[in-house]
């Protein structure tokens, strides 16, 4: 019998080392990154075994989420980051694990590094101690954040225990309009099915808009999976893909590079394969997207009302939470800070279109507006651009590279009851810092926003 | 792991539905390298007022969360980040259970790699529980992980699914890592024939 199988399927089977009946698969891990947060606990469980890292040729550190973002060849004044950042040092000198240190120029958030390495593939499995794994996705790989618990599992065996997720297709057809990028296409989903929407399933992201998008924009999609509740977010790689992966530092080359190239053009879903569930987005049809709320489902288009309650102690909460006026649109709502960055939106088309608004105006007076670029290459590729003298020009912080405001756990966070709009993908309560008030949006939603300094459109500036 | 069997426990309404890690546990907390010391902090910033002293308002600060072991939370508990250190916090407080009617995956099976139970009701169940909850700040449950059910004093009922390895694992206390190890020989063998190339070190 031949059955037509999903992306999903074909990268689930090829990774299954052994499978008992009643209990979950030992799948093989092919790429393990590795951060400062939540892998110390995990080395140490080795040592208290007394073993060893298995595979320190399929693991990658970095650091990313305790680091400041400016200064970076100082000592870190917080102590308590600073013993953290330590302690990764240490693991993976003791367990051989290589590092992307702080002054190496591969070092960034651990997602935008793997695939800038080229070391996110096709085909392959990654895990990492981090939910927004899942923007590995995007190149066809099998991508999932995991627990400290599991980090350790990796770190010995390799392996995983995992069971099998239901497969959802997610299809985005039409193309946006102007002014309508990647970011929105993800909120709109999320507003549409809801945080929980994807729990146990792997999104499978399919149509012409998804086609369209550049890797970047895919690895924008993929890396909010994880907002809408699915562990992992992919995309069947294609000519985009392959062409981002060519001469990367990691990537195969030579006969290795065109073997790779015949295997990964077997991976997109047969015709006819099933999923569990597919759901539509009329691409067309959207208007840039934002968060009034206080998770990343309570979105609307930039143009409609904030909602009203309704009776919804949700809806009620956040409100209360963001101090905001229902059935109002946020335009216009002034904003004290914007932030540009995160392993959403901190890659190079990213600042590119943030820079493009930004060229020639001013931010707002008022207004702290913070970019901080993904990784040290992306660093050097704005600076080289003048992108980071557009943002300088404009009155914008330019910084080093890291998770910065996003986590909010390096110092770079809002004060209490501060309003902003970020390119990041959490506004949970206090995640930008304690009290602090977020609005999830696209680059160019920010770019407008810090022009105006207060929540805008930025389809009148294109 | 220490083995989870049957329990009694009082049980602590939070009636908030799509309680995301981030609320569990603030991620300025996670700096730590360690494991214990994180249940002060848990639901920090719900929990203490702006100058640190303890909100009145919240549940865990009243005299009903002395000695309760189970926490009864709204929809779709433990959304967002993959931190390990939200179920630290939550038994480092002394829970033991947390029952909704939905996990998100990450946070459940973190749950279940530390021995603390995720407890999956109906809508109707969840809802009796949090009406018992709020009649008597008292109320408590047995919880029998054997027979997968949660029992209230005047005899009523509600079965919970786990599967079956994770509900063996917790009742052994069992280590998943050797469950694992105990397939290296298939590992080194998959590693030899299938694995794709990869190297981190070149």
């Amino acid at each position: 019998m031949t059955t037509s199988r999903t992306l999903y399927d074909k990268v689930w089977d090829s990774h299954v080392v052994a499978h008992d009946s009643g209990a979950p698969a030992v799948l093989y891990i092919d790429l393990h990154l590795v951060h400062e947060v939540t892998s110390p606990q995990a080395f140490q469980g080795l040592r208290d075994r007394g073993i060893g890292v298995r595979r320190p040729d399929r693991t990658m550190a970095t650091m990313d989420h305790s680091i400041p973002t400016r200064n970076q060849a100082l000592p870190i004044i917080d102590p308590i980051a600073a013993k953290q950042v330590q302690q990764l040092r240490i693991n993976c000198g003791e367990f051989g694990v290589p590092l992307a240190d702080l002054g190496d120029d591969s070092q960034g958030i651990v997602h935008v590094i793997g695939p800038e390495l080229g070391l996110t593939r096709p085909g392959i499995t990654i895990v990492c101690g981090d939910s927004h794994t899942s923007t590995h996705g995007a190149f066809g790989a099998l991508a999932f954040g995991i627990g400290t618990t599991e980090v350790e599992h990796v770190l010995a065996t390799q392996c995983l225990l995992q069971d099998r997720s239901r497969t959802c297709e997610v299809r985005f057809d039409g193309l946006p309009a102007r002014g309508v990028v990647a970011k929105d296409l993800i909120l709109a989903l999320i507003a549409e099915i809801g945080i929980g929407g994807g729990t146990g399933s792997v999104f499978e992201y399919t149509g012409e808009a998804i086609r369209a998008l550049s890797m970047e924009g895919r690895m924008t999609v993929c890396n909010m999976s994880i907002e809408g509740g699915a562990r992992a977010g992919m995309i069947a790689p294609d000519e985009t893909t392959y062409e981002y992966l060519a001469g990367r530092p990691s990537s195969p080359s030579g006969a290795d590079w065109d073997a790779a190239v015949s295997r990964w053009k077997q991976l997109p879903s047969d015709d006819g394969a099933q999923y569990d569930r597919t759901v539509r987005v009329d691409a067309a049809s959207l208007e840039p997207m934002i968060t009034w709320g206080t998770n990343p489902g309570m979105g609307v288009p930039i143009t409609q009302p904030v909602p009203e309650p309704n009776g919804g102690s949700g809806v009620r909460k956040a409100l209360d939470y963001m101090q905001l006026e229902p059935g109002k649109p946020l335009l216009g709502q002034p904003v004290d800070v914007v932030f540009v960055g995160s392993c959403t939106n901190s890659r190079i088309s990213d600042l590119r279109q943030a820079a493009n608004l930004l060229k020639g105006r001013k931010v707002s007076s008022g207004v702290r507006m913070l970019v901080v670029p993904g990784s040290e290459q992306i660093r050097a590729q704005a600076e080289s651009e003048g992108l980071s003298e557009v943002f300088r020009m404009a009155g914008a912080d330019w910084r080093e590279a890291g998770c910065s405001m996003c986590i909010a756990m390096n110092g770079d966070q809002l004060d209490n009851g501060q309003y902003c709009v970020s390119t990041s993908n959490r506004n949970f309560e206090g995640r930008q810092g304690k009290g602090g008030r977020t609005f999830l949006a696209s680059p160019l939603t920010a770019a407008a926003t810090a022009i105006e300094g207060a929540v805008a459109d930025p389809r009148r500036y294109l | 792991m220490q083995p989870v069997k049957a329990f009694r426990g009082k049980v602590v309404p939070l009636p908030i539905n799509d309680i995301d890690t981030d609320q569990i546990i603030p991620a300025r907390f996670l700096k730590t390298i360690e494991k214990l010391g994180l249940g002060e902090n848990l639901f920090n910033d719900w929990r203490y007022l702006p100058d640190g002293t303890p909100n009145p308002e919240f549940v865990l600060n009243q005299p009903r969360a002395n000695g309760a072991s189970i926490l009864l939370a709204g929809d779709n508990f433990g959304c967002g980040s993959s931190r390990e250190h939200a179920p630290w916090a939550l038994l480092g407080f002394g829970l033991r259970a947390v029952i909704s009617t939905s996990f998100a995956d990450i946070f459940r099976n973190n749950c279940l790699k530390n021995g603390l139970l995720p407890i999956i009701v109906d809508v109707n169940t969840h809802q009796e529980l949090f009406d018992r909850t709020d009649a008597d700040p008292e109320f408590a449950v047995s919880v029998d992980l054997e027979t997968q059910s949660v029992e209230f004093l005047d005899g009523r009922t509600a079965s919970f699914p786990i599967d079956g390895f994770s509900r063996q694992c917790l009742l052994e206390g069992g280590d998943q890592l050797s469950y694992i190890q105990q397939r290296m020989a298939a590992i080194t063998a998959y590693e030899r024939v299938s694995a794709t190339p990869l190297d981190t070190l070149a």
